[in-house]
C-alpha cells in the first residue's frame, strides 16, 4: 500500500537533512552535477555554495510565512538581511564586542527597525505596502553607500574581523566545514519557528488575513497585530540568515548585501518553489542558489564562445536565464515545484482510487 | 541666492522626469491593479534605442537632429515595449495582481540581463549637441539648457495627459474605469482596449523619462541598470502623490525632485552625508505616510 503523500514529506526531509548532515565527510566527485572546480562534494568551494543554499532556503521560509501564508508582499526583506550583515559585522570589527552582545544587538536593531518600519508600513495595504518596504529598503542601502563615521566602508565594503570570534569560527579554510552546519542549523531553526507559527492559532489567522482581511475586521479580530508578527518574525529570520552571511563570505559589499536585487531573488526563490508551502520555498532557494552558481560555471565554458552571437549571448547571463524561467514558472506553473509535485501526487492519488473502484466492482 | 534658483530650476528639471516615470506606473496601477515592475525596463530600453539611434546614423544629420530622432526614438521605443508587455504577458494574467507583478518582474531581470550580455554592464556614452550641455544666461542665473528640455517635456507631457483624460473618448473611459473598473465593463465598454492604450502611453512616457534623465542627469551615460534605480524614485512619487492620481504624481514629483536638490547641496556636502537627498525623499515618504496614508491626492476608499 502507498503512504500517503502527505505523510512521506517529512520523512524525506529528514533523510535530506541527514544526509546533508554528514555531507563534509563524503569526498564524492560529480563532475556533470556539479560545476567546474566545484566537482568534489565536500571540496571548501562546494561547502561555502551549500551553506548559501542553506542561508536563502531560511531566509525564504521566513519570508514565504510572511508573503505565502499572510499575503504580505514585502519588497524590503533585504533591509532586515543587511542589517545583520552591518550590524554585526560592525560590532566585532569596529567595535570589537565579543559574539554574544553582538548578536543580541544584531537582533535588537532589527527588532526595533521591524517594529518601527513595519507600523509605518503596514498603514497601507496590497501594492503600497510593497512601494513603502521597497523604498525604506532602498534607504538603507543608501545610508550603507554613504558610509557614516566611516562604519560601513561605503562601496568597498566592510570585511569581518575574526579577533573576537572563537577559534572554531574564524575564516580559516579549515573552518568552512563548520560555518556550513552553522547555515545548515541557520535553516533548521527557521524551518522550525515557521513550522511552529504557522501551524498555530496565529498561523492560521494569518492565512484569515490572506484571504479576507475585511472579515477578520468584522469579527472583531484585528488584522494590523497578526500582520506585524508576521512581518516582525520573518524580518529577524532575514537578520538571522543576514549573520550567517557575513560568517560565511567574510564581506559584506552594498550592491550584494543591500540591493534590491537580493529582496526579488528571495521572492524569486518563493515563488519559484511554490508559496505558502515551507518547503517549496527551501527547495526554490537551493534550486536559484545552484542554478545561478552552474550557469555562472557553464556561461564561462570555451565551448560557448564558439556559439553564434545570437545564442552565446543569452546563454551566457544567467540573470536572463534565471528571469525567463521564472516568467515561465509564473505562466505555467504559477504553484511553483510544490505545485507541480503535489499535482502529480493527486493525480496519482485519485487514479489508485479509480482503479481500487473498479476491482471492487 | 543664486544658487538657490540654480537648484530650485533643477529640482523642477528632476520633478519633471520623475513625473514621466510615475505618471504612466499610477495611471497604470489606477485602472488595473497592476504595479508594473517593467516599468524601470521601459525607461532603459528607451534609453538604450536613443543610444543606438544617436550612434548608428550618419553623422551627417547633424547633432540636433540625432538628438531629436533619439528622444522620438526613445519614447516609441516604450510605448512598443510595454504594449508588447501587455498582449503577451499581462493580458493572460487578469485578475492575479500577484502574478502580474511577479511576470513584470521576471521580465525586467530577463531583459536587463540581456541588456548586459548584448552592450556590457559599463555605461555608453550619447554624443550631444553642444547646446545641450552649455548653460544658458538669464538674469544673473547659468542655467543648463537640458533642464529646459526636461521641464519643456514634462509640462507639454502633462497638459497633453490632462486634455487627453478630459475630452477625448478613451481618456473619458480610462478615467471611468479608475474610477469603477466593473461599472465601466458593465456598461458594455471594453476596458480591455483601455488597458492597453494606458500601457502604451505610460510606457511611451517612460522611454521618454528614460532617454531624458540620461541626457539631463546621467552625463548622457546609459547602463543597464539605470531604469530600475529611477523606478524606485517613480515608486515613491507614486505613493506620495496618491495611487492613480495624475494630478498627485506631478505635485509630489516636484516636491522630491525639488528635495532632492536641496538636501542634496546644502546637507550632502557633509563627510558622511553624501546620500542624504535620496534619503530625504524616503523620509517624506513615511512622514506622508503618517499623515496621509493614502497619499496627497489619493481616494478616499
Amino acid at each position: 500500500m502507498r503512504r500517503p503523500f502527505y505523510r512521506s514529506g517529512p520523512l524525506v526531509g529528514v533523510a535530506c537533512l541527514g544526509l546533508f548532515i554528514v555531507l563534509p565527510f563524503i569526498g564524492l566527485h560529480l563532475p556533470w552535477v556539479l560545476p567546474g572546480t566545484l566537482d568534489i562534494v565536500n571540496s571548501t568551494g562546494t561547502l561555502e555554495v551549500l551553506a548559501l543554499c542553506f542561508m536563502f532556503a531560511g531566509i525564504a521560509v521566513g519570508y514565504d510565512m510572511m508573503f505565502g501564508y499572510t499575503g504580505l508582499m514585502s519588497l524590503g526583506p533585504v533591509l532586515y538581511f543587511a542589517v545583520g550583515t552591518y550590524v554585526f559585522d560592525i560590532a566585532l570589527t569596529h567595535w570589537e564586542w565579543p559574539l554574544f552582545p553582538s548578536l543580541l544587538l544584531t537582533f535588537g536593531v532589527s527588532l526595533v527597525l521591524a517594529v518601527v518600519l513595519g507600523a509605518i508600513a503596514l498603514r497601507v495595504h496590497g501594492i503600497a505596502f510593497a512601494m513603502v518596504t521597497l523604498a525604506f529598503a532602498q534607504a538603507f542601502y543608501f545610508l550603507v553607500e554613504s558610509n557614516p563615521h566611516n562604519l560601513t566602508g561605503g562601496d568597498t565594503g566592510l570585511s569581518l574581523s575574526y579577533n573576537r570570534l572563537p577559534a572554531f569560527l574564524s575564516g580559516a579554510v579549515s573552518n568552512t566545514r563548520n560555518l556550513y552546519w552553522i547555515a545548515l542549523a541557520f535553516l533548521v531553526v527557521a524551518y522550525l519557528i515557521v513550522w511552529l507559527v504557522t501551524e498555530s492559532v496565529t498561523g492560521h489567522v494569518f492565512v484569515a488575513v490572506r484571504e479576507n482581511e475585511l472579515r477578520l475586521d468584522v469579527l472583531g479580530v484585528r488584522p494590523f497585530r497578526f500582520k506585524m508578527v508576521s512581518f516582525v518574525v520573518s524580518s529577524l529570520i532575514a537578520t538571522g540568515g543576514g549573520i550567517v552571511y557575513i560568517l560565511v563570505i567574510g564581506t559584506a559589499v552594498p550592491s550584494v548585501v543591500a540591493s534590491t536585487t537580493v529582496t526579488l531573488s528571495i521572492l524569486i526563490m518563493v515563488v519559484l518553489g511554490g508559496a505558502g508551502t515551507r518547503w517549496g520555498a527551501v527547495i526554490g532557494a537551493m534550486v536559484y542558489v545552484y542554478l545561478q552558481q552552474y550557469l555562472d560555471k557553464v556561461g564561462a565554458e570555451p565551448s560557448f564562445t564558439r556559439l553564434p552571437a545570437v545564442l552565446r549571448v543569452p546563454l551566457s547571463e544567467p540573470q536572463f536565464l534565471l528571469g525567463a524561467i521564472f516568467v515561465l514558472f509564473v505562466f505555467f506553473a504559477p504553484g511553483g515545484i510544490a505545485g507541480l509535485v503535489v499535482r502529480r501526487r493527486i493525480q496519482r492519488a485519485s487514479a489508485a482510487t479509480l482503479l481500487s473502484v473498479f476491482k471492487k466492482s | 541666492m543664486n544658487i538657490f534658483l540654480v537648484l530650485t530650476f533643477s529640482g523642477v528639471a528632476l520633478g519633471a522626469i520623475y513625473f514621466l516615470a510615475a505618471s504612466g506606473l499610477s495611471l497604470i496601477y489606477g485602472l488595473m491593479d497592476v504595479l508594473n515592475f517593467a516599468h524601470g525596463l521601459f525607461m532603459t530600453l528607451g534609453a538604450y534605442a536613443g543610444f543606438e539611434i544617436a550612434t548608428r546614423l550618419p553623422s551627417s544629420f547633424g547633432a540636433p537632429t540625432l538628438v531629436i530622432l533619439a528622444i522620438v526614438g526613445a519614447t516609441l521605443m516604450g510605448a512598443l515595449a510595454a504594449g508588447v508587455t501587455e498582449l503577451i504577458l499581462i493580458r493572460p494574467l487578469y485578475g492575479k495582481p500577484i502574478s502580474q507583478i511577479l511576470i513584470t518582474i521576471g521580465l525586467d531581470l530577463a531583459v536587463v540581463g540581456l541588456l548586459m550580455g548584448g552592450f556590457g554592464s559599463t555605461a555608453l556614452q550619447i554624443p550631444v549637441p553642444l547646446w545641450l550641455i552649455e548653460p544658458t544666461h538669464i538674469g544673473g542665473l547659468y542655467l543648463p539648457n537640458a533642464s529646459f528640455l526636461a521641464i519643456g517635456a514634462g509640462v507639454i507631457v502633462l497638459v497633453g495627459l490632462e486634455l487627453f483624460l478630459a475630452l477625448t473618448r478613451y481618456g473619458i473611459i480610462i478615467r471611468a474605469g479608475v474610477e469603477n473598473r466593473e461599472m465601466v465593463r458593465a456598461l458594455g465598454i471594453d476596458v480591455g482596449r483601455a488597458f492597453t492604450l494606458v500601457f502604451v502611453i505610460g510606457g511611451a512616457m517612460a522611454g521618454l523619462a528614460g532617454i531624458l534623465y540620461t541626457i539631463v542627469f546621467s552625463g548622457d551615460l546609459v547602463s543597464p541598470n539605470q531604469g530600475d534605480s529611477l523606478l524606485i524614485f517613480a515608486f515613491i512619487v507614486v505613493v506620495i502623490g496618491g495611487l492613480g492620481s495624475i494630478r498627485g504624481s506631478a505635485v509630489a514629483a516636484l516636491v522630491v525632485g525639488l528635495l532632492q536638490q536641496y538636501t542634496t547641496f546644502y546637507i550632502g556636502g557633509h563627510s558622511g552625508w553624501a546620500q542624504i537627498g535620496d534619503l530625504s525623499t524616503v523620509l517624506l515618504l513615511a512622514v506622508v505616510l503618517e499623515w496621509r496614508p493614502r497619499g496627497l491626492f489619493g481616494r478616499v476608499a
